[in-house]
């Protein structure tokens, strides 16, 4: 027999039979992940069912991130009913306390091996763990929270070989918006990737969440990380007592495609309006006049995205055009960045920190752009009107890019900085 | 083994669900009945109120890329078109549709012309479409048998309500 891909491994575990590309799998899901933009519509669709009793509500967890703190009485109204909906069914639910894609993996909901879904399109983040994550629709969710399971077709599976050493300036970021680049929005839908090569061998788990997470904007099921020794010592760190069972694709995996790439001489990347395949190296776009630079996100909201910025920021200042917004991406990164006195230096510098949430991504959250302006983010969409305001423009970039541009108040290869 | 004979109403490539519903018709109101007169207006104007119970909307490919929201499938479902026949869909609005109930047939398109009649038979081991215009017949990509399960009964809530299972 063939061997398998992570994909194919994983969903067959689950599923209790061996199956391959193509196949038709009812499998067992190990967790489910909502949002309060994503859990309205589930309920309602709950009252649709005839069994509501959730199959085990210690594997649905709902995390309120677009809309933290209410900005509104309607959404106000919509928190309540997740609380009591959690208060009743027993649901794990997480207030307050960052963006979901951040709370999953650091309260140890994300676990090698795992099957996860999610009623938001980047739970593919956590492949960074060796899982299988994909999002999914409501009705999707309303049914496995109730039987404990759900379809999948299992995808077929590229395998994506990262080579190389990444040069001085450029991080996973980069690499990421090379890809969408090159494969286009729709290049590699209902694919899984899998990821390896040198360049991923050396990369920290931030990093690897931070590929992960965009795979969806190629089109992408999902995309997976190998297990290694960089994913177990995190684990190991996260979860000491925890058993789990990380799964690794056979040496004679079938791939429908094998692409291989050597990153060694690749600049920084930045995603143009208004699509996030619309991608230049940094030098062709230098000079764009930037208003407002955002850090954080599901993508690049990490410590050690706060501390990249730290260090740019300790021998620049921020330009007096510019506004730079920074949210850290939960509770414990923010108060990890307190400790490290990054904060407190990035206030003197002028930055504006906001609650760990969604922030200004997809136009949910403060910081919404003014007509005409130019916006330079670390999220991970830049479509026409995304942060709230249809007359305004975003770039995307690497945490680097962004503090670079924030400094000279137009968009700037951050390599003719030294820091 | 199913039968569908409908008339077929021609789009391109990259219809999104913005376009299959628009946004702001969704702040009016929810009632899918009413979002049914609305569907593809702004490609289209009309057509959500031309259209026939049984009628099928041809496309090309990516249908039902953006935004995952399920209301979409689930207006064209309203306005009575109970298949979707594209070259490929986008992924979400793949497992939307068949969750709601619509028949979606991925095969070659380019062959299908506006107001063809169309004859689609839906096997557990071969879909095809036989076109009343030129007598051709298209092989599509077959259905897998559980989710032909789950449109027979009007989508995976109904399905999961009767049978308790997937």
């Amino acid at each position: 027999m063939l061997g398998g891909t992570l994909a194919e491994k994983i969903i067959s575990e689950k599923c209790g039979k061996r199956v391959k590309a193509g196949d038709l799998a009812i499998a067992d899901v190990d967790c489910m992940v909502l949002t309060d933009a994503s859990a309205p519509l589930t309920l309602e669709l709950l009252k649709k069912m005839k069994k509501q009793e959730l199959k085990d509500p210690k594997k649905v967890t709902f995390v309120m991130d677009h809309y933290i703190p209410t900005p509104n009485a309607k959404i106000a109204r919509l928190h309540q009913t997740m609380r009591e909906y959690c208060d009743e069914t027993g649901c794990n639910l997480y207030e307050g306390k960052g963006i979901i894609h951040q709370i999953i993996p650091e309260m140890g909901h994300a676990v090698p091996g795992s099957l996860i879904i999610g009623a938001d399109s980047h739970t593919c983040t956590y492949g960074a763990f060796n899982t299988f994550s994909t999002g999914v629709g409501s009705t999707d969710m309303a049914v496995a929270m109730v039987s404990g399971k759900l379809w999948f077709l299992v995808p077929s599976t590229i395998s994506v070989r990262l080579n190389g050493r990444l040069p001085e300036a450029v991080d996973a970021k980069d690499v990421i918006l090379w890809l969408a680049g090159r494969l286009k929005s729709d290049g590699v839908a209902y694919k899984a990737l899998e990821f390896s090569g040198s360049v991923i061998n050396k990369m920290n788990i931030d990093g690897r969440m931070t590929l992960c997470n965009m795979v969806v904007e190629m089109g992408a099921k999902a995309g997976i990380m190998p297990f290694d020794e960089i994913c177990e010592k995190w684990m190991r760190e996260l979860l000491p007592d925890k058993s789990f069972q990380p799964i690794n694709s056979d040496p004679r995996a079938v791939y429908e495609d094998v692409i291989e790439y050597d990153l060694s001489n690749i600049s920084p990347q930045v995603a143009c309006p208004h699509n996030v395949d619309n991608v230049y190296p940094v030098e062709e776009v230098e000079g764009v006049p930037i208003n407002m630079a955002v850090i954080g996100t599901c993508t690049n909201g990490r410590i050690s995205d706060l501390k990249t910025a730290d260090d740019m920021l300790k021998y620049y200042d921020i330009h007096p055009r510019v506004r730079l917004l920074v949210i850290p991406a939960s509770n414990n990164v923010y108060l990890e960045a307190i400790r490290q006195g990054i904060i407190e230096r990035l206030l003197l510098k002028g930055a504006m920190i906001l609650q760990p949430c969604c922030g200004p991504c997809c136009g949910t959250g403060n910081g919404v752009p003014g007509d005409g302006e130019n916006v330079i983010s670390t999220a991970n969409r830049n479509f026409l009107g995304r942060m709230g305001n249809v007359n305004s423009s975003i770039y995307l970039g690497s945490v680097q890019t962004v503090v670079a541009s924030a400094i000279k108040g137009v968009i700037t290869d951050p390599r003719k900085l030294s820091y | 083994m199913t039968r569908h004979r409908g008339r077929a109403y021609v789009f391109g490539d990259n219809i999104n669900t913005d376009y299959i519903i628009a946004s702001h018709r969704k702040k009016d109101t929810l009632d899918l009945k009413q979002l049914a007169n609305y569907i593809m207006e702004d490609i289209r104007p009309g057509f959500g109120v031309q259209v026939k119970k049984g009628d099928i909307i041809v496309a090309g490919k990516n249908f039902g890329c953006g935004s995952a929201m399920e209301v979409a499938s689930l207006s064209i479902l309203a306005a009575g078109i109970p298949i979707v026949i594209a070259k490929t869909f986008a992924r979400t609005f793949f497992r939307n549709g068949i969750n709601g109930g619509l028949i979606l047939i991925k095969c070659n398109t380019e062959s299908i012309c506006e107001g063809d009649v169309l004859d689609i038979e839906i096997n557990s081991d071969r879909t095809v479409i036989f076109n009343n215009r030129n007598m051709e017949e298209i092989e599509c990509d077959k259905i897998p048998v559980q989710l032909q399960s789950y449109l027979s009964e009007g989508g995976l809530i109904s399905y999961f309500n009767k049978y308790n299972s997937l």
